[in-house]
């Protein structure tokens, strides 16, 4: 099946239709992760964006429940060099190619995907549509420079869970060596998290440290949260501008001093905003697995995943209130800060990979230890 | 940290001669060790018996030493640099050297030498090593740190093995300690198999030590490589997946980088699991590589080995990532941290992270079972392949096809090699042509699903190959004057070449047709891009120009303006063209670079030097045949740059492209294709020999059994039969009746009209010269005339040579050097010219001459302190010898070699092919080679025998048998042996003539004389050194049978008077008990001083 994508800029590339026979329209955004596919097809902070991956040969393990980072995929559309008609896996339950057209997502393969990286790279994000049904590139063209733009729209509200709800699944566990320890309900803590669009290997790994977790939409006031007496609060990774989430970055003024405060992603940004200070856009973002990050303390690097198009301003920061714990080696990007007299840390890059490296899962320990030291 | 200040002095080891298990890729990680350390200032020394090697060239090192890998000669190493003045620490890195280097420094260590020079280990801590190393103490680690192991025992008897067999069940793995590449280890599925494996592998293992182990046999197989610095950071540069599952070694299987078929959820539980054993076993810095076993259906995952230094497939991962794996370690070593070192790639980017490439890179072992008749050709957990290719694709499909065609196997498989009766089998047991059984089956309609359930190999590898086998049925239905664009193009996607293409529309063997297919391309605007190898999937900009072709939109890297040479590599390794043609395209970039041109490399051998990304200004990582290479200068010459080709370094590969390219309108430099054919076309040079005055064995040409026998009689018994174009000798015999020519004709060749088979009358007993020279077409230099040790009749690269030349007569080596000076001129030779001499009664024969670098130009260049390459590849721009050797052009004279000697000797790979006929012959069966240098000739000898693995014995019973024409040197030769303590047994003959001079002597029976004979002596470990030398038939299968016999005891066995009394002089030097080192550098120093 014939399939075309056209960017805002005029660049067409014409390839193969997988998935849904469909058309789709968003930012286009490249992820350099060698693993992982399903998770990023179901990070909701992908909401709003066509994804072209850069491993060129995608589908070859196809897709489980287990895998899944929300209960569907939230990317836009796909962009691949190759995608594979059969899945092969002890795990796998449906093609990839089944999956996406179960939930009507279309796939463009078979172009030179590594050349649309090259020129996102130095043309930066830009929208896009994905069409199996359309053949007039110029209508396509049109489309594309018809889609509101990223930038000042609040997607956190849209992917966000309506109704409140609470979780208690541990780790998945993928081969008998693998073992979970048992949580026992007497010590164990109790976080609110702001869903903004939240991956639920947080939420797993929250449980895994002897956590109950009871997720908010992303629009409770911190009024009700605190009504939930939280040992502590975590604000969640999600789509779009930190910006015009007003009410997020309000709600967080309320609560940073009176419960410990752990942010991701997102919540990082939306921390930044409210202590005072500013995001800007990247031209391509951070979106992989093999980003380097230094903390500042120990010097020691960490192999992080990162899934972000905005990033907070260091130098708009009040360096008496808040400290920058961690940096991105490639391009010295912010990636983490604390507060220095409140209990709060966030980090803009993943923790709880998913897809990614599991250097940063320490960051879990450290909310367990900080929400503990504030209970006393 | 930066780098240590307290440290002045490093000593790095390199691996030896290659082996099989132990190839060029350690002379790419030595190298790149060396040329780190020196950038970072350190005073670098470094220890390697191998002089075909970059690593040992004197610019590498401050010091270099070309010495037996041994503990004494290392200890004295050692203890010569530590008394020499030095501003701080002495240090010795052992990671880089393979095996070879990491079991040097634990024998050091443990013998106290390292403590009592306070020289320390780098890299790698000896605790760590050993925790690595010994299988069993790694296992415990493993288990201590919750990770999973195949169950297993150590067990150093045959009954405690077989004790636990029964308890796990059959069939066991057993895995010898301490050997490298699995020599020894096997399979055993009964009782009887599980013997002899035990006892060989007992044998073999240094500390007479194997494990037997719970199979795993069929599970998926990955490796991952890990490295760690000082600060605890730790990184996976690559991830590898085996398509071959468990059961045959990772150096033999076809490995894929990425890991295709795990989820992020499995594969970060094995990136999880490599963190944890580098910690545990307590490796500071540097790579590792960690083996893993995964189950297909349900996942548990097993860790198999750890290699705590790089490896094989550390080259592999640096040439598929573009990550400097050995450089960085080094640097490492030496306390930076990884985000303290750039990328060099990306410049902008630190070295801490994880490369990820937006491609697929297929690694193809090459075996060559064919050169060892009677060896076993089922692949195991021993390694058995002599060499690989690598190829990089945009997917794996055409990886794979890059990747089959990068092997250079001389034929396409085709159907006629199959036999659908043992297709079954042959699909089960792994073994070389797996690969086209499996296209065959899939061909013939059998499932993917089928398929993987006989093979044990992942589906989705063999969804691939069917992809590309049903595209191969939709061609055919279009024949090649009304095939769809469209479809070609998805065709040429796949990576199915021009050839393939030419086949499938049944024009296949037609003259020119891949041409047409070309054309064909060339009309519809079909031709690949080029992109870049960058470490980072196009996330940030890059900056060396490594490149891969793919049949993409969109070309990344258009070719400068610059004038500019393209060399073309040899491939991938195999016996007859190894490393030291590598290394002659090296020195030929290295070279051109230094003279402003830009230099452009192709090849397809991961483990080289000359694939490293900074030894040429690009690097084409291609296959070498005519379509890529053709496709590489198109491209290169798009620019209207000036753009020339050498073919002449690479060996036989490129040689054999040289007139089609030629065709195709490439301009080659250097001797003209024309006379590199007519040196390998039997009938023209023959007359050019005649005309020239210069003596040739008779010979003859046939293409049928009868041309053959009447060729035989005419050229007069014993003859040599071989095929024509052959490297290395392949498939050759002697002969000397009628019914041994027939049976060759009839079984071991293939011949057409256009391939012969030729016939020459063989020269006994005659003594074979190697002569290498440099040309310019006018003036000519013999850079060296080579004297071999064994007798003609054993392929000039399995007999030991010696340089200067010993004991032939002025008035013969004049004869030699007109000899080459008259082919040379007449050849128009530009470059460099190697000649295959053999002297019989006192007259010279040419026995071959090839217009081309040799085996032997990086021997002769460490001997003569010139480098013969890198002048060659200048001659060839046109420049004149009279620049470089004004007094050798004025005088005549050859390079000089100084006051010493210099010994080559080959290496064999006989433990890898229990069973198979160690004897030697026309055909080249050796892997690597060593030198020794002496003040005498006895001296390196008995240094090059030592590094080759074959000590000579400094007491006990020598055994002698002497041809007639010899028996003049025979008595002295007696004496020397008596003054040395020695006693003698002899046959008849020449027992007679010792006796005569007044000898003790034992008189034993040849082998058809009756017995007990000297083989059943040598059996009886009776004899340790052996000295025959042989003439007629029968001598010759008696010769044959005291080899075999000499390489099972590891006896050294001399074939000529020359060796014989080289050995004396060695067994003397040794007894002396004195060990001497050589500086290289000082050698070419002293030299120079010496001429002026
Ligand atoms: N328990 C086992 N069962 C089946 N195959 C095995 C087992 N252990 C090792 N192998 C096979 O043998 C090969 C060599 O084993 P390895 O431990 O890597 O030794 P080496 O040091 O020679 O690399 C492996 O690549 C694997 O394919
Ligand atoms: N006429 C001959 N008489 C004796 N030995 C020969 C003769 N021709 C070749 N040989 C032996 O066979 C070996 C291989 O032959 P050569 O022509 O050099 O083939 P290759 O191309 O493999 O080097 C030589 O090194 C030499 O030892
Ligand atoms: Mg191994
Ligand atoms: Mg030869």
């Amino acid at each position: 099946m014939q399939a075309i994508l056209a960017l805002e800029d005029r660049r067409i590339f014409r390839g193969k239709g997988y998935g849904a026979k469909a058309e789709c329209y968003g930012e286009v955004v490249f992820n350099t992760s060698l693993t992982g596919y399903q998770e990023i097809f179901t990070d909701p902070s992908y909401a709003g964006q066509i994804v072209v991956l850069t491993n060129p040969q995608i589908g070859n393990y196809g897709t489980n429940p287990e895998d899944n980072e929300a209960v569907r995929p939230f990317i836009e559309g796909l962009v691949v060099r190759e995608f594979s008609p059969i899945s092969s896996n002890w795990r796998s339950q449906q093609a990839a190619d089944e999956y996406l057209e179960r939930f009507n997502i279309p796939v463009i393969a078979d172009i030179d995907s590594r050349a649309l990286v090259r020129h996102l790279r130095t043309h930066g994000v830009m929208r896009g549509v994905i069409s199996l049904i359309e053949s007039d590139t110029d209508k396509l063209v049109a489309k594309a420079r018809s889609i509101p733009k990223m930038d000042g729209t609040d997607l956190a509200r849209v992917v966000s869970t309506k109704q409140r709800y609470s979780w208690n699944q541990g780790p998945i566990v993928t081969y008998p060596a693998q073992a979970t320890k048992e949580l026992d309900p007497e010590s164990a803590l109790h976080v609110v998290a702001y869903d903004y669009g939240i991956k639920q290997n947080i939420l797993r790994m929250l449980v895994d440290q002897g956590c109950n977790v009871t997720v908010v939409p992303a629009e409770t006031s911190a009024e009700d949260v605190l009504a939930l007496k939280p040992d502590g609060v975590f604000l969640s990774n999600g789509p779009g501008d930190p910006e015009p989430v007003t009410y997020a970055q309000q709600n967080i003024r309320k609560l940073a001093g009176k419960t410990p405060i752990f942010g991701i992603c997102l919540g990082h940004q939306l921390v930044g905003l409210a202590l005072g200070g500013k995001t800007y856009k990247l031209k391509f973002g951070h979106h992989g697995g093999n980003h380097p990050v230094r903390q500042e303390r120990s010097g020691k690097i960490e192999i992080t995943a990162h899934n972000h198009n905005f990033a907070v301003d260091p130098d708009s920061l009040n360096q008496s209130e808040v400290e920058m714990t961690h940096f991105d080696l490639n391009d010295s990007t912010l990636e983490g800060l604390r507060h220095r007299t409140m209990p709060l840390f966030t980090v803009q890059y993943h923790p709880e990979a998913s897809p990614g490296p599991h250097d940063s899962h320490y960051l879990f320990g450290d909310f367990v230890k900080m929400m503990q030291e504030w209970k006393g | 940290m930066p780098r240590r200040k307290d440290i002045s002095k490093i000593l790095v080891i390199g691996s030896g001669p290659i082996v099989i298990g132990q190839s060029a890729e350690f002379d790419y990680s030595g190298t790149q060790a060396c040329k780190a350390l020196k950038a970072e200032g350190y005073e670098v020394v470094l220890a390697n018996s191998n002089p075909a090697t970059i690593m040992t060239d004197p610019e590498l090192a401050d010091r270099t030493y070309i010495e037996p890998l041994t503990r004494e000669y290392l200890e004295e190493i050692i203890r010569l640099e530590s008394e020499m003045k030095i501003g701080g620490k002495f240090a010795l890195l052992p990671t880089v050297g393979g095996q070879t280097a990491l079991n040097l420094a634990v024998e050091l260590a443990d013998s106290g030498v390292l403590d009592k020079y306070g020289v320390e280990l780098i890299g790698a801590q000896l605790r760590a090593i050993k925790m690595a190393e010994d299988r069993l103490l790694f296992k415990d680690a493993m288990t201590r740190i919750g990770l999973d192991v195949p169950k297993s025992a150590l067990v150093n008897n045959l009954r405690d093995g077989i004790e636990f067999a029964g308890k796990i069940g059959f069939p066991v793995i057993i895995r010898p300690s301490f050997t490298l590449g699995g020599s020894g280890g096997g399979i055993a599925y009964n009782r009887e198999e599980l013997m002899d494996i035990l006892a060989r592998g007992l044998d073999l293992s240094p500390v007479h030590e194997v494990l037997i182990e719970e199979s795993v046999l069929g599970w998926k197989e990955y490796e991952l490589e890990v490295m760690r610095d000082l600060r605890d950071n730790v990184i996976i540069v690559c991830s590898i997946e085996n398509l071959d599952p468990m059961g045959v070694h990772t150096g033999d299987s076809i490995t894929v980088a990425p890991a295709q078929t795990l989820t992020d959820r499995e594969y970060q539980c094995m990136r999880d699991a490599a963190i944890r054993v580098i910690r545990e076993i307590g490796v500071e810095t540097g790579g590792s590589n960690i083996q893993f076993g995964v189950h297909p259906t349900n996942g548990r995952m097993v860790v198999i080995e750890m290699n705590p230094r790089v490896s094989r497939s550390s080259a592999l991962a640096s040439k598929a990532t573009g990550f400097p794996i050995a450089k960085i370690a080094a640097r490492l070593a030496v306390g930076y941290t990884l985000d303290e070192i750039p990328n060099d790639i990306t410049r902008k980017t630190p070295a801490c992270f994880e490369p990820t490439i937006d491609y697929v890179v297929v690694k193809i072992p090459k075996w060559q079972f064919e050169k060892f008749p009677g060896a076993e050709e089922g692949l195991g957990p021993q390694m058995k392949s002599v060499g690989e290719a690598m190829a990089i694709g945009r997917t794996f499909k055409e990886a794979l096809m890059k990747g089959v065609r990068s092997l250079d196997t001389g034929k396409r498989a085709t159907a006629e090699d199959i036999e659908p009766r043992r297709l079954m089998q042959r699909l089960v047991t792994p073994h070389p042509e797996r690969l086209m059984y499996l296209r065959y089956a899939l061909r013939e309609g059998h499932t993917v699903k089928e398929l993987a359930r006989i093979t044990a190999i992942d589906p989705w590898f063999l969804q691939q190959m069917k992809e590309i086998s049903d595209m191969q049925k939709e061609i055919e239905k279009h024949p090649i004057d009304s095939v769809p664009p469209q479809l070609m193009r998805e065709a040429k996607r796949l990576g199915i070449s021009d050839a393939r293409l030419a086949e499938s529309w049944k024009i296949g063997d037609s003259k020119g047709a891949a041409e047409k297919v070309r054309h064909l391309r060339a009309k519809n605007g079909l031709k690949p891009v080029f992109k870049l190898v960058d470490t980072c999937a196009a996330e940030f900009e890059s900056y060396t120009p490594y490149l891969y072709s793919a049949y993409e939109e969109e070309d990344e890297a258009p070719p400068t303006g610059k004038k500019k040479v393209i060399i073309l590599g040899s491939g991938p390794n195999r016996i007859g063209q190894g490393i030291e043609f590598d290394y002659c395209c090296c020195h030929a970039s290295f070279a051109l670079r230094e003279d402003g041109y830009e230099t452009i490399m192709i090849n397809c051998n991961p483990e080289t030097v000359s694939t490293d990304y900074d030894t040429s200004d690009r690097l084409y990582f291609e296959p070498l045949t005519l379509e890529d290479v053709l496709a590489v200068h198109e491209h290169e010459a798009s620019s209207g740059a000036p753009v020339a080709m050498i073919v002449q370094f690479g060996g036989q590969t490129p040689l054999n492209l040289s007139l089609p390219l030629k065709a195709a309108g490439v301009p080659i430099i250097g001797t003209s294709p024309e006379s590199i054919d007519l040196a390998e076309d039997r009938k023209r040079f023959g007359k050019l020999i005649e005309e020239l005055g210069i003596p040739q064995p008779p010979g003859a040409l046939a293409t049928s059994v009868d041309e053959a026998v009447k060729g035989a009689n005419s050229v007069g018994y014993p003859v040599l039969v071989r095929p024509s174009y052959v490297l290395g000798g392949r498939a050759m015999v002697i002969a000397y009746d009628d019914a041994s020519v027939i049976r060759y004709m009839k079984e071991a060749v293939e011949y057409s009209q256009e391939r012969p088979v030729l016939i020459d009358h063989f020269l006994e007993a005659a003594i074979e010269v190697d002569v290498d020279a440099l040309s310019d077409g006018d003036d000519v230099v013999v850079a060296g005339i080579m004297q071999h040790i064994e007798e003609a009749g054993i392929h000039s690269g399995d007999s030991s040579c010696v340089l200067p030349a010993v004991e032939i007569a002025p008035h013969l080596l004049d004869t030699m050097r007109e000899y080459t000076f008259k082919l040379a001129r007449a050849l128009k030779v530009v470059g460099l010219m190697n000649i295959q001499f053999a002297i019989q009664r006192d007259k010279v024969y040419v026995l071959e001459v090839n217009p081309r670098a040799s085996r032997t130009v990086p021997y002769v260049s460490k001997a003569t302190g010139v480098p013969l390459a890198k002048i060659a590849a200048r001659l060839m721009t046109g420049r004149k010898l009279r620049e470089f050797l004004p007094e050798n052009v004025e005088q005549g004279t050859d390079l000089e070699t100084g006051d010493c000697y210099f010994v080559k000797s080959p290496v064999f790979p006989w433990n890898k092919f229990p069973g198979v006929d160690t004897v030697l012959g026309p055909e080249m069966k050796s892997t690597g080679e060593v030198m020794g240098v002496g003040d005498t000739f006895g001296e390196a000898f008995a240094k090059a025998q030592l590094s080759a693995g074959q000590s000579l014995p400094t007491s006990g019973t020598v055994f002698i048998s002497i041809a007639d024409r010899d028996k003049d040197g025979l008595a002295e030769l007696g004496k020397r042996f008596v003054e040395l303590g020695f006693n003698i047994v002899a046959t008849h003959g020449t027992a007679n003539i010792l006796e005569r001079a007044g000898l003790p002597v034992e008189r034993v029976y040849k082998v058809k004389e009756g017995r007990p004979n000297v083989v059943d002596l040598i059996k009886g470990e009776r004899i340790q050194l052996i000295i025959n030398t042989p003439q007629g038939q029968d001598p010759w299968f008696d010769e044959q049978a005291i080899r075999r016999a000499a390489v099972t005891q590891r006896i050294p066995a001399l074939t000529t008077m020359a060796a014989a009394r080289a050995a004396a002089d060695g067994i003397a030097s040794r007894q002396g008990g004195k060990i001497t080192v050589r500086v290289l550098q000082r050698l070419h120093a002293e030299r120079v001083a010496v001429a002026k």
